[in-house]
């Protein structure tokens, strides 16, 4: 297994490598001077200079990108526009609640995807395997912002409800519980939609195997037979759908944060992107690939867990 | 009407009564089980023959009551020890499952659990029906898997089934068909999806376990020569419904019902010498069972059939050597060639 | 992995036989899905109101009326107004044109690019294949919206940039299904059997390639088209994408956030807009997924 995770990471220097041109070559796609505009707009000829000479703006582009990387690899991402703090710096105090918010999300989504997925296989062609399906649709059919207005509106500022106030939780920022709940809901909700329609399929396909009849003739309990011989092969596939998931769920997140406000990366850059701090959105876009590129590592480890037919080799 | 415990020489373990299942689709209603009536002798082999589609193996399934929606067994009796297992409780079912009948199947490939080892899919049964630790299942286990004959069986018990062959696997599928050590052992079609010479080792194995171990077999087959090496009784299967049922040796010497003649001549046959004679084909093919002739259901493809065949649908009868068969023939209503020879198309 | 992910969204393969399905059987099947003609029926109706709703819509969508700030829905104003006094429903109706034309121009462009390469990766294979593919890898390597995010970035704020935004972003997802259909249909004799007859390459993609690849294309593109107006309504919505006064639906939204105690219909009634036409659109996937390929039906 440590075998096969260093395969895997050595196989992903070249997307790593493709992603940190991408955004090399971002900066110096914008139209105008890329000196101007990561030194930003107000900057003084000056400054300009002094950033034309730290990129290395007059070497050759492959001595520029060479130089670009190394920063990279040192954690030396430039200084903000906006208020002239490194990038890095910038990154690292919001990057752990990005994080928690997606893996908390993913947390849930996996969750109810699975409970519901399951719950509608086993009921296939009934009204409630219908009525869960209807739900699982509208939930990755829904805006994930309009999701999270409404659930401020309800949970947060609250209605009166008989003898009670629904406002239970907060509608802005990230720490305690009351803030974390509606964020989280928000942005798991597409993702438990779409897991439980893929654990609901593969379900199908695997309850129809030989080996789950195998399992009956022995005598084991139907519940048994769903949960332990049938569900372990249906994850197989949804693992990988996770994986996906997380991706959507880390962009979610941009748009989730700024619902909730919560001081995290995605709003970090929609703030940047607003502002015209170029050296933060590039980073910014850099530490999202990164960490989406990593977190399929993780998956496929898991995969290789769960699938013992896979040859490590 | 005649009763299928008349031929045995032995108590029955299993005595199915006029077993009926069918699968409902929007449209339609397929009988694919249709009055099927059958014995199985205590320490003894039945063999259930039929093409695919003959319901031989919707009949085994439903002895254990696993057939699956939209199959339902709507009609008749099976008489386990006595007592007519479609009126148990589910419950009581799943304690006979694997425990007191056990079942092994076609596929050895698809029908073990990929995700568990064969150690643990084996202790399951042990756990389930005599409250076994894991760790006294995981042993049990090991001694199981060498008992079926497989060499290292401690190394084997954490191996993935994907790990094993084809032959390997079918061990493993015995293994746990008899970990309980059942009284009755339902294989369907054990061997058909394994070479020739792992199909052999496979038979030799269950002869042997029979031996050892006393238990009954169902022995579900296409392959009548499947049948002649390790059957005592046979049933014929068309359609649906039983058109032959006797001792093996019987059969074999005296086929009545032309299907078992037609199947027997499409055998090549190594025990006697049949001169310079052809390998006969049964002409036609088995009709769509939610097209059934109204008749006798092997009409359409008989060589003897009368307006009579076509027209109403035989019981099944004892014949003078004591085989039951389902044809007119055998019957005072015939209205054919009194003198017609079924098995005389043999030597044509 | 990378090899073996599907898209989210559709559990597209090629299929083994690709023939296309008989039109009548697939018009059979199609109307026998409950999701695909209450899909059908909720899309036409929504182009409908695209095409002729605002010639008759009861106010300008951009008339402002500051004496009736933020009324709730009434028989004047049937879904209330906004913070401007503006007729929520007109604009709502008027916002549907542009809802659409979002959804199909971002994909209509997605998918043309990534067609294009799909075929021409999965047909020539070799070097092409392996550029194009890693490529398509490294713009997956950006999750969700980010690579729309940074195209806006680079491009600026404004409605087409988020079309080309959302277009590249669904690029490799029709690549992908495309060149794995293509690679299926190449191994075909007959493509054989045409090649020994001296067709062209252009002929062969155009004439047996492509309409063989069709199904999943088509599935995809309108499974697509829900995706791409969930993400451009969510740029809008972050202020990147249609600028006021615009009637786009996400950025309405994001003028009725400010409102959400008073009147909470403002943000409210963009939102079960884009429910419902992104609904449509996955209904209506949904059933041609089934009518279209057997193989992934439930």
């Amino acid at each position: 297994m440590f075998q096969f995770i260093v395969r895997r990471l050595i196989q992903t220097i070249p997307v790593l490598i493709g992603v940190t041109i991408l955004t090399f070559s971002m900066v110096r796609l914008i139209p105008g001077d890329p000196a101007q505009i990561m030194a930003g707009e107000s900057a003084s000829q000056e400054q300009i200079e002094l950033t034309r000479e730290r990129l290395g703006l007059n070497d050759p582009l492959p001595v520029q990108y060479f130089d670009y990387v190394s920063g990279v690899v040192t954690g030396d991402l430039g200084n903000s526009i906006r208020n002239g703090r490194p990038v890095a710096d910038e990154i690292k105090v919001r990057i752990g609640t990005t994080v928690s918010l997606a893996f908390y999300s993913t947390l849930l989504s996996v969750f109810l995807g699975i409970i519901f997925g399951v719950f509608a296989a086993v009921r296939r062609g009934k009204l409630s395997d219908t009525l869960v399906m209807i739900a699982a649709l509208f939930g990755l059919s829904m805006p994930n912002f309009w999701l999270g207005l409404i659930l401020i509106q309800y949970f947060a500022i609250g209605r009166d409800v008989l003898f009670f106030n629904t406002g239970w939780f907060l509608a802005s920022g990230w720490g305690t519980w009351q803030q974390m709940v509606l964020p989280v809901i928000t942005l798991g909700t597409a993702g438990a939609a779409i897991i439980a329609r893929m654990t609901r399929s593969s379900m199908l396909e695997v309850i129809d195997q030989d080996y789950i009849r195998t399992a009956r003739a022995k005598g084991v309990k139907e519940r048994i037979v769903v949960y332990r011989h049938a569900l372990k092969n249906a994850l197989i596939p949804v693992v990988t759908v996770v994986g996906l998931q997380f991706g959507a769920l880390l962009g979610g997140a941009v748009i989730t944060e700024n619902v909730f406000a919560i001081n995290g990366l995605g709003r970090l850059m929609v703030g940047a992107i607003n502002s015209r701090d170029f050296p933060i959105v590039q980073s910014g876009v850099l530490v999202f690939a990164f960490l989406f590129v990593f977190v399929n590592i993780m998956v496929d480890v898991i995969y290789r867990l769960l699938n013992k037919r896979i040859d490590l080799n | 009407m005649v009763k299928a415990t008349d031929i045995l020489d032995q108590e029955p373990i299993l005595e199915v009564k006029d077993l009926q299942t069918s699968f409902f689709t929007d449209k339609f209603e397929v009988k694919a089980v249709d009055g099927v009536n059958f014995a199985v002798p205590k320490g003894k082999t039945l063999g259930i023959v039929g093409e695919s589609g003959s319901g031989k193996s919707i009949t085994s399934l439903s002895i254990l009551r696993l057939i699956q929606n939209p199959g339902k067994i709507i009609g008749g009796e099976i008489l386990f020890k006595g007592e007519n297992i479609l009126k148990k409780s589910e419950a009581e079912m799943r304690k006979i499952r694997g425990n007191e009948i056990s079942m092994i199947f076609q596929e050895p490939m698809t029908s073990l659990n990929p995700v568990y080892t064969v150690g643990q899919q084996i202790s399951e049964s042990f756990m389930i029906h005599q409250n076994m630790s894991k760790k006294e299942a995981m042993k049990r286990s090991a001694e199981m898997l060498e008992l079926v004959g497989i060499p290292s069986p401690k190394q084997r018990v954490k191996q993935y089934p994907h790990e094993l062959s084809g032959g390997m696997r079918q061990r493993v599928m015995i293994a746990i068909a008899l970990a309980c050590d059942p009284e009755l052992l339902i294989a369907d079609e054990p061997t058909t999806a394994l070479d020739v010479t792992i199909q052999a080792q496979i038979l030799e194995l269950m002869k042997d376990l029979q031996d050892r171990l006393g238990m009954s077999i169902i022995m579900i087959t296409h392959d009548l020569g499947v049948v002649a090496e390790t059957c005592d009784y046979v049933a014929v299967m068309y359609m649906g419904k039983v058109v032959e049922y006797a001792k093996v040796r019987d059969v074999f010497k005296n086929p009545k019902h032309p299907y078992t003649v037609g199947l027997l001549n499409s055998l090549p046959r190594h025990d006697i010498d049949l001169g310079d004679v052809e390998l006969q084909v049964i002409e036609g093919s088995v009709p769509s069972p939610d097209n059934l002739p109204k008749g006798c259901r092997f009409a359409p493809r008989c060589p003897f059939a009368t307006e009579l065949c076509h027209e109403k649908l035989p019981d099944l009868e004892q014949s003078d050597n004591g085989n039951q068969i389902r044809c007119w023939i055998y019957t005072d209503e015939w209205d054919g060639d009194q003198e017609v020879d079924v098995s005389a198309k043999r030597t044509t | 992995m990378r090899e073996e992910i599907n898209t989210g969204a559709a559990q597209i393969k090629a299929a083994p036989n690709p023939t296309l399905v008989k039109l009548s059987t697939f018009w059979r099947k199609l109307t026998s899905s409950k999701s695909a003609v209450v899909g059908g029926i909720l899309i036409i109706a929504i182009i409908l109101i695209a095409l002729i709703g605002p010639y008759f819509v009861p106010y300008s969508p951009s008339a402002t009326d500051t004496a009736n700030r933020l009324n709730g829905p009434s028989l004047a104003h049937w879904l209330g107004t906004d913070n401007y006094g503006r007729d929520i429903f007109s604009r709502i109706i008027d916002g549907m044109s542009i809802t659409l034309y979002v959804g199909f121009s971002a994909v209509l462009i997605g998918m043309t690019v990534g067609v294009f390469l799909g075929i021409i990766s999965g047909y020539y294979g070799g070097k092409i294949d392996t550029i194009i593919m890693r490529f398509m890898d490294i713009l997956l390597a950006f999750p969700g919206i980010l690579l729309a995010l940074a195209i806006v970035a680079v491009l600026g704020s404004s409605l087409n940039n988020v079309i080309i935004a959302v277009a590249v972003f669904s690029v490799p997802v029709f690549a992908r299904i495309v060149r794995g259909s293509t690679l299926s249909v190449k191994k075909l004799e007959y493509i054989d059997a045409v090649k020994a007859l001296g067709a062209s390459d252009a002929r062969i993609i155009f004439k047996h390639i492509l309409p063989n690849v069709a199904s999943p294309i088509i599935v995809q593109a309108t499974l697509s088209i829900a995706t791409s107006i969930l993400s451009a309504s969510g740029l809008s919505f972050l202020g990147l994408g249609a600028q006021p006064p615009m009637p786009e639906w996400g950025a309405m939204l994001a003028d009725g956030r400010n409102y959400m105690y008073d009147a909470p219909h403002v943000a409210t009634i963009p939102g079960i807009a884009i429910v419902i036409v992104v609904l449509a659109f996955n209904l209506f996937g949904d059933g041609l997924r089934d009518a279209l390929d057997p193989k992934m039906k439930n």
